[in-house]
């Protein structure tokens, strides 16, 4: 296939049909395009592919002494494994966690945006945000945004004055309030471990237990998760970070390795 | 799927909806309120994308309490669907809600009233309607049962005939319904019908 740039000809050679100075010019200039014909299709398709942290889990839940926040540390860039050491667990602020799924750096950068707009409001209000409505102030900008290409699944963790707040936000503008949620493609598997363990009593150390296993047992079903397990606990004097697993030692600890029966063995043929 | 359904009875409407969030496989939350009051009167039950369900229905709840601020009156049920239908048709030739909505009000002048509002903005008034995967086995079940002038025991009973329809023939049924009604005293919260406990209700601190 030629783009044909006969139209950009200027027309007929003006000195006459056989001038020797514009022979080599007449010719249409044409070049060769990429093989490739959907090219808009394309385009996208090679971003898309290249977008890191597509494939992750994230989870957080409510509890008795406040919220476990707890993700893996992978990013991918379609089948290639770009970091095994990202920070999907984004600071806000002292009291407030949010997570990253779907695309880092529409993840990053609208976190980062939400920290400004969380410590403007400190500074107007004289008092911090509620995670309320930092949640809804995130829901609005990416609902404002919607079907122009964000790719953002997060939950909104934090401590406020009215105690533990929990909210799940994704980008065509969906909030949901709850007590328990994770997102990204090892979700369904984190989802297995965390509804069957959790109890609105636990103490710190068995939610945070509970939210490592569910990272992690996500991390070994899920290929697009991995790397280190890091878990952030959000209490009354804001949040902590409790623990940063690598799931590849993690699996000794919980799968232990058991010798197999040998049931066959290889002997040497007498005789031969 | 999504199930919403409701019917005008003798001095009262109810609606009914399912709670469930759910993206693809996954129900992220089934103890979503889709239900909400729009002013003392009215209910509005809205199914449709999450974005879009909530920012609409939240628009014209704060709307019709503007109108209420400015006039010192309230819209009257069928005042607030006509606009609640003008917003969505103006929307939709330039960047459309995909909302279906069951709109139910009571008026001291008509009494209860139901109007049914799709995304494409048709308005209907009627008795009866439904939406989404439920409407197929609701909308029959309330055609065989309904009669004009129906007792709240009735109309609940019908309700309940419908949840049941929906959990026991529909693929993916949703778990979980509200029932909300409106009458004379006002719009209020009914019953839930739980057929799984969600524990993600959190206890008040």
């Amino acid at each position: 296939m030629k783009l044909d740039t006969s139209g950009l000809e200027s027309i007929a050679p003006l000195f006459g049909a056989s001038n020797e100075l514009l022979d080599g010019l007449s010719t249409a200039p044409a070049f060769d395009l990429p093989s490739n014909v959907d090219l808009d299709g394309f385009l996208k398709e090679t971003i898309q592919m290249v977008k890191p942290a597509k494939g992750t889990t994230t989870l957080a839940f409510i509890f008795k002494e406040g919220v476990i926040v707890a993700a893996d540390s992978r990013a991918s860039m379609g089948g290639y494994i770009s970091s095994q050491s990202v920070k999907k667990i984004i600071e806000i602020n002292p009291y407030m966690l949010g997570t990253m799924a779907g695309g880092a750096a529409d993840c990053q950068f609208w976190h980062r945006n939400l920290g400004i707009k969380c410590r403007l409001h400190e500074l107007a209000n004289k008092r911090r945000i509620s995670v309320t409505g930092a949640s809804k102030l995130l829901a609005n900008i990416l609902y404002s945004y919607r079907g122009m290409g964000l790719s953002v699944g997060t939950m909104i963790a934090g401590w406020d004055e009215t105690g533990p707040g929990l909210y799940y936000v994704d980008n065509d503008g969906g909030r949901l309030k709850g007590a328990r949620f994770s997102v990204g493609s090892g979700s369904p598997y984190a989802y297995g471990v965390l509804d069957d363990g959790y109890r609105y009593d636990m103490s710190i150390e068995e939610a945070a237990e509970l939210a490592r296993r569910a990272i992690y047992h996500a991390t070994f079903r899920d290929g697009a998760s991995g790397g280190v397990a890091s878990v952030y606990y959000v209490g009354p004097s804001g949040w902590k970070k409790l623990s940063g697993d690598d799931v590849g030692e993690l699996h000794y600890h919980y799968y232990p390795v058991t010798a197999g029966t040998v049931e066959q063995e290889m002997v040497e043929v007498t005789g031969a | 799927m999504e199930c919403v359904f409701g019917l005008v009875g003798n001095g009262f409407a109810v609606v009914a909806a399912d709670t469930s969030a759910v993206h693809s496989i996954l129900v992220h939350k089934s103890n979503e309120d889709k239900i909400m009051a729009l002013d003392s009167h009215k209910l509005i039950a809205a199914s449709g994308e999450s974005g879009d369900r909530v920012q609409f229905t939240e628009y014209i709840q704060k709307n019709v309490a503007l109108y209420q601020f400015r006039n010192g009156i309230p819209l009257t049920t069928a005042a607030a669907a006509n606009f609640t239908r003008g917003e969505l048709a103006t929307a939709l030739r330039k960047n459309p809600y995909f909302v279906n909505i069951l709109l139910a009000g009571y008026d001291k002048e008509t009494g209860p009233s139901l109007y049914y509002i799709d995304y494409i903005s048709t308005l209907h008034k009627v008795d009866k309607g439904a939406f989404g995967y439920g409407s197929f086995f609701s909308l029959s079940l309330m055609d065989r049962h309904y009669h004009s002038g129906m007792s709240l025991e009735e109309a609940i009973d019908l309700v309940d005939k419908c949840i049941l329809e929906i959990r026991s023939r529909l693929v993916m049924a949703p778990p979980n319904f509200v029932i909300k009604i409106v009458d004379k005293d006002g719009a209020r919260h009914f019953a839930w019908r739980e057929s799984i406990k969600d524990d993600s209700v959190v206890p008040s601190a």
